[in-house]
């Protein structure tokens, strides 16, 4: 259990640390890449930090087969290639993977329900890491349990691998009003609100006090334009993360940016965008002539079309 | 003229990194932080701070929107604090890799110098500020590899200088906004109140 001291904030030096790196990220852009190349284009369109993985989500869920933990050589390659910050995805429970990711020197962990979950009742006990992890969550409850096991960033779940905004719509406004609703409770009504959430009754004191998570809150899932980006900023996010929308043309196919000049700038355009729109999150003029210059979007896939069995976001609890 | 405003209105650079943590910080050693996105929002400012995050992402947006020789003039006339991204965007050479720069701390900095996220760390050091030790959040923290005469070293972790002054430009290896000793922001607030008097 996180320890706090007077001001409602986290107190161990572990978890300071890994808070703290998740604070130098905020108000930044995650990029997801499969290659050197693409984490090099993140890097030069101003990325804070690109996740090493070996498919992208609308891949996964194109193709099917186990998604599992990228290959330790891509993800050195990747190390190697970049100054930013190098994150990647471990299978949920699969405290193996996230030894091995540790071990690699990968600087924040992806404890991710986009790739196949290995244990379908415990999560990773993520407070036995040095490495940061960050966890998804559809509500306060289930964020508030992976900061129990942890975690040191939420990211709001969105629909990964549909270019779909709608559900990290859905799930970023669930948290916030949840934490809203917590900060006019009196002190005795807290413990009936820690049931309800099944969450630790420390943590839920210190979401009523502070009126936030004890940390960061990102937005993943879903988000393909400057326009998605801008709106979870603008409902609260802190940082975004971008999947699929970046380097993807069709459902399975990357854009080529190794030999395509064309298919490169494309993907460039869209990653600069992104970045802008971030930052400039509550500038219509700003986000309208980026919007403007981004050429091409990923094609998308509208969650509400997917059966329930097919959602990725149901996977954690 | 109310009291904050005495103090002097400081910008925090907010294109990306802690800068939130920055201004709470600013705010509790009693100066009005104002979160700064363009440059011509630098005009009205008394004195600006260049948060943590990541360096490459600050840089390249302000290359592209023409906001280095804007900022550049503004550290030549108003006294500005880097933290960590800030301070590497301050000195005068960057290594590992090499990248450009404002340029305008007599200093040679390389970047992760420590190591990565697993090599990052939180100790107390020696500090000339008055009070005893410092408590130093050091996150993939740059490290200073040498520095021009003219600059004054505040605190140091072991050997290394981790704080430091040259006229009116502060820069901290470390992040003083995430610890709750604001001694740090105190001595940037009061540097920037004497700057306003001179």
């Amino acid at each position: 259990m996180p320890e706090m001291n007077g001001k409602h904030q986290l107190a161990s030096t572990q978890l300071r640390l890994k808070v703290g790196l998740a604070e130098m990220l905020k108000g930044g852009v995650i990029m997801d890449v499969m290659n050197v190349e693409q984490a090099r284009i993140a890097e030069e369109a101003g990325a804070v930090s690109v996740m090493a993985l070996e498919r992208v989500p609308a891949m996964i869920r194109a193709e099917g087969g186990v998604a599992r933990m990228a290959r330790p050589g891509l993800i050195k390659q990747i190390i190697q290639a970049v100054s930013i910050p190098v994150m990647a995805k471990a299978r949920i429970g699969h405290f193996a993977e996230a030894q091995i990711l540790q071990e690699l020197g990968v600087d924040f962990i992806d404890e991710s329900e986009v790739l196949t979950p290995a244990d379908e009742t415990h999560h990773i006990d993520k407070h036995a890491f040095t490495t940061p992890f960050v966890c998804g969550a559809r509500n306060l409850g289930e964020a508030l349990r992976r900061i129990a096991e942890g975690a040191a960033m939420i990211r709001t779940k969105g629909e990964a691998g549909t270019g779909d905004v709608v559900h990290a719509v859905q799930h970023m406004r669930q948290i916030v009003k949840e934490m809203k609703a917590l900060t006019v409770l009196s002190e005795q009504e807290l413990y009936a609100a820690a049931k309800e959430h099944q969450a630790p009754y420390e943590l839920i004191r210190m979401v009523a006090h502070t009126g936030k998570l004890p940390v960061p809150n990102f937005s993943a899932g879903g988000i393909a334009t400057p326009a998605d980006a801008a709106l979870m900023m603008q409902l609260g996010a802190e940082a975004i993360f971008v999947g699929s929308g970046i380097f993807m043309k069709e459902r399975a196919t990357p854009l080529d940016v190794e030999n395509n000049p064309t298919e490169r700038a494309e993907a460039v355009s869209r990653a600069k965008a992104i970045v802008t729109a971030t930052t400039h999150f509550n500038d219509p003029k700003i986000l309208a002539e980026v919007s403007e210059q981004v050429t091409g979007t990923m094609k998308g896939l509208a969650a509400a079309a997917l059966e329930e069995s097919q959602l990725l976001q149901t996977r954690g609890w | 003229m109310t009291e904050s405003s005495g103090r002097g209105r400081i910008g925090v650079l907010a294109i990306q990194g802690d800068y939130a943590a920055h201004a709470d910080a600013l705010a509790e050693a009693g100066a009005t932080p104002i979160l700064v996105r363009k440059p011509e929002e630098l005009r009205e400012l008394d004195g600006l701070i260049l948060p943590g995050g990541e360096s490459t992402t600050i840089l390249r947006f302000l290359e592209k929107h023409n906001f280095l020789e804007e900022l550049r003039q503004f550290c030549s006339s108003r006294p500005v604090f880097g933290t960590c991204a800030g301070a590497i965007l301050l000195s005068r050479e960057v290594r590992n890799p090499q990248q450009p720069s404002l340029a305008v701390l007599d200093a040679r900095i390389e970047r992760n110098a420590y190591g990565r996220q697993i090599d990052s760390s939180i100790v107390n050091g020696e500090t000339t500020l008055p009070g005893g030790a410092l408590e130093m959040v050091f996150i993939r923290a740059p490290r200073f590899l040498s520095l021009g005469a003219d600059v004054e070293v505040l605190a140091r972790r072991e050997q290394d200088p981790v704080l430091v002054r040259q006229g009116k430009v502060m820069a901290a290896t470390f992040h003083p906004e995430l610890s709750s000793d604001r001694r740090v922001h105190q001595a940037f607030v009061d540097l920037v109140a004497r700057f306003r008097k001179d």
